[in-house]
């Protein structure tokens, strides 16, 4: 394998998405202004509630890491399917660099972009809601962090080449990520008072854990709403990220070759 | 490499299931093209070109037969044949429009892996060639047809290919950017006899100007093959005529005259344009009446030099539109 050409290939890729967030600034309004509402409705909710005050916290870094999922839904997921209408996906298919490093090259884009927007989140958090959180164990939450994202492009890696596989039913796909995802993964509170079974199958989603084991270390007085221990969901997000890299490697090389049996995945008809 | 052929395919078949049906889109194709050569293939809208040309790039495999770029299998070495070809569509809308056009030819350099400076030397260099650096810091979703297809053009040979595959490069095009682009293909072959192109289009002007060899395509079967001038020496015998009718009328009757073997008939500014291919003249006033009798004027008639159309004519009694 060509180091180099993969290299020079996922910054390619990359490139436009870190553009686009510095170039068009719309996208502050979309996705910084608007998630902003709905957290700020559930932090005065919360506040007639008189609920405990780290909850208004749990609400602002839910409002950072579903910024994160969002873009793996919409900015990874469904990716492909718009490339292939616009018929890059042939031309990426056809050049000499792995596939792989179109995905690498999105994901490490798309987390730059998101990047940029959750700062945004975090200081309106911090100014304007005055959320205040500590930082006890920060190796262990940047690493928590960091794996957590990894789970979750691997995961938006591995729906890329699925959606491509099912179609139209990809946006039903896409839906039923949104919605009720922020419900069960507890991005509003904490996913442990659904229930355990619930909870544990909530965890397929890498942000679940990756949600419970932040608010754990971010905001110790309500670590007794945690559901597993924060270094334990460390382990099960580091197993799933690499099953999650493993199998979007897998699907991209099997839609590929369905693609060039069928004719019907990877161009647009013309 | 001598003795091989840049491009090649043997008993190449291509079949597709649609919804139940089985479409056959390319049917025992034969070809073999020579390095150097600016291979065309000519042939109507759904004859099977782009189904050809995307076995070709890899991104189709064949259902049986086989197809070699520079020696190498399709379906088997991709690896070899994706760091020397590239490709360009006609109606292409690849790239990112809120990128600038040198942005997104940079960003596709980099997916061949070409070292920075040198991808932006010969940006540079066929942004000037392709009379576009007026543009080359504007948004690429600000371009026009004609300009967006320059674009395509110089994001395919800057990678610095062996063999290029334009398929309908200069469809619908405005005629200067199709001029442009024809003539920077042909230079760019000349420059180096390693290079090879494979022009699909259903324009036979295009075909006839541009080619050295030419093959026929209708309906997934290559019914001719040959320089310009020998494909037209095929209907050296047959009478070809040309002319325009108004009102437009119904030419199916055409079918079953004496002597006619085939037509084709386009409309342009509320007249009929018709092309007439007859095994030899004395079908003529016999076509001419018969437009007479069923309410048309003719309102031009002339006999020329045939056409490859008229081969095509000749060849499969319909035209290439
Ligand atoms: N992916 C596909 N699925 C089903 N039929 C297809 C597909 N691609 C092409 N075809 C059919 O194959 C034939 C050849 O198409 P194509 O190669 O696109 O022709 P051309 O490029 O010469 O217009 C047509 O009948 C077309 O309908
Ligand atoms: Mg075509």
């Amino acid at each position: 394998m060509n180091i180099m050409l993969n290299l020079r290939a996922v910054r390619g890729r990359a490139y436009p998405r870190v553009i686009g967030a510095l170039r068009e600034p719309s996208w502050m309004l979309w996705e910084v202004v608007l998630p902003m509402l709905s957290i700020a409705a559930f932090i005065y909710f919360y506040r007639s509630l008189n609920a405990p005050k780290e909850f208004e916290g749990f609400v602002v870094l839910g409002g950072v890491m579903t910024t994160y999922w969002l873009n793996v839904l919409w900015g990874m997921a469904s990716q492909f399917y718009w490339e292939k209408e616009t018929g890059n996906l042939q031309l990426y298919l056809a050049a000499p660099m792995s596939k792989m490093s179109i995905l690498a090259g999105m994901a490490l884009g798309g987390i730059f972009g998101t990047t940029v927007r959750a700062v945004s989140i975090i200081f309106i958090g911090v100014f304007v809601f005055e959320i205040s959180f500590v930082i006890s164990h920060p190796f262990l939450l940047v690493a928590i962090f960091m794996v957590t994202l990894l789970a979750m492009y691997g995961m938006g890696m591995m729906f890329a080449s699925l959606y491509l596989l099912w179609g139209r039913e990809a946006w039903n796909m896409n839906a039923l990520f949104q919605e009720p995802i922020y419900f069960i993964t507890g991005q509003n509170f904490p996913v442990k008072a659904l229930g355990p079974t619930v909870a544990m199958a909530a965890s397929v989603i890498p942000l679940t854990l990756g949600l419970d084991a932040m608010r754990q270390l971010l905001f110790p007085e309500a670590a007794g709403w945690g559901f597993l221990d924060p270094m334990l969901e460390l382990g099960i997000l580091c197993v799933s990220a690499v099953i999650m890299l493993v199998m979007a490697r897998q699907l991209l090389a099997f839609m590929e070759r369905k693609g060039r049996e069928t004719g019907k995945l990877t161009m647009r008809w013309q | 490499m001598p003795g091989v052929y840049s491009i090649e395919s043997r008993s190449l078949t291509r079949t597709f299931k649609s919804k139940g049906e089985v479409v056959e889109a390319l049917k025992e194709v034969d070809l073999s093209v020579r390095q150097g050569e600016l291979f065309g293939l000519l042939g109507p809208n759904g004859a099977g070109k782009t189904t050809l040309i995307k076995i070709f790039t890899t991104l189709l495999l064949p259902t049986s037969g086989y197809a070699k770029v520079a020696g190498h299998d399709v379906a088997k070495e991709v690896k070899q044949i994706r760091p020397i070809i590239n490709m360009v569509t006609g109606g292409e809308h690849s790239g990112y429009g809120l990128l600038t056009v040198r942005e997104n030819l940079w960003m596709f350099s980099q997916f061949y892996g070409i070292p920075g400076k040198v991808a932006k030397e010969r940006i540079d260099s066929l942004i000037d060639r392709m009379r576009i650096t007026h543009l080359a810091d504007r948004k690429i979703r600000t371009l026009s047809t004609g300009e967006r297809q320059r674009v395509n053009i110089i994001r395919a040979f800057m990678t610095g290919p062996k063999i290029v595959f334009l398929d309908e490069p200069t469809l619908g095009l405005d005629v200067e950017t199709s001029r442009l682009i024809r003539r920077y293909v042909k230079e760019w072959l000349e420059q180096d006899g390693e290079r090879t192109v494979l022009l699909t289009t259903h324009y036979m002007m295009e075909a006839d100007e541009l080619c050295d060899r030419i093959a026929i395509i209708n309906d997934g079967e290559i019914v001719a093959l040959g320089t310009p001038r020998e494909l037209k020496k095929r209907i050296q015998d047959e009478t070809a005529i040309g002319m325009e009718i108004s009102p437009e009328i119904d030419l199916g009757w055409l079918d079953g005259t004496k002597g006619v073997m085939g037509y084709s008939a386009k409309e342009e500014g509320g007249m009929l344009s018709a092309r007439v291919v007859m095994e030899d003249d004395s079908a003529v006033s016999d076509v001419l009446s018969g437009v007479t009798a069923r309410g048309g004027r003719i309102i031009s008639f002339y006999k020329d030099e045939p056409t490859l159309e008229d081969v095509f004519v000749k060849l499969t009694g319909r035209g290439l539109e």
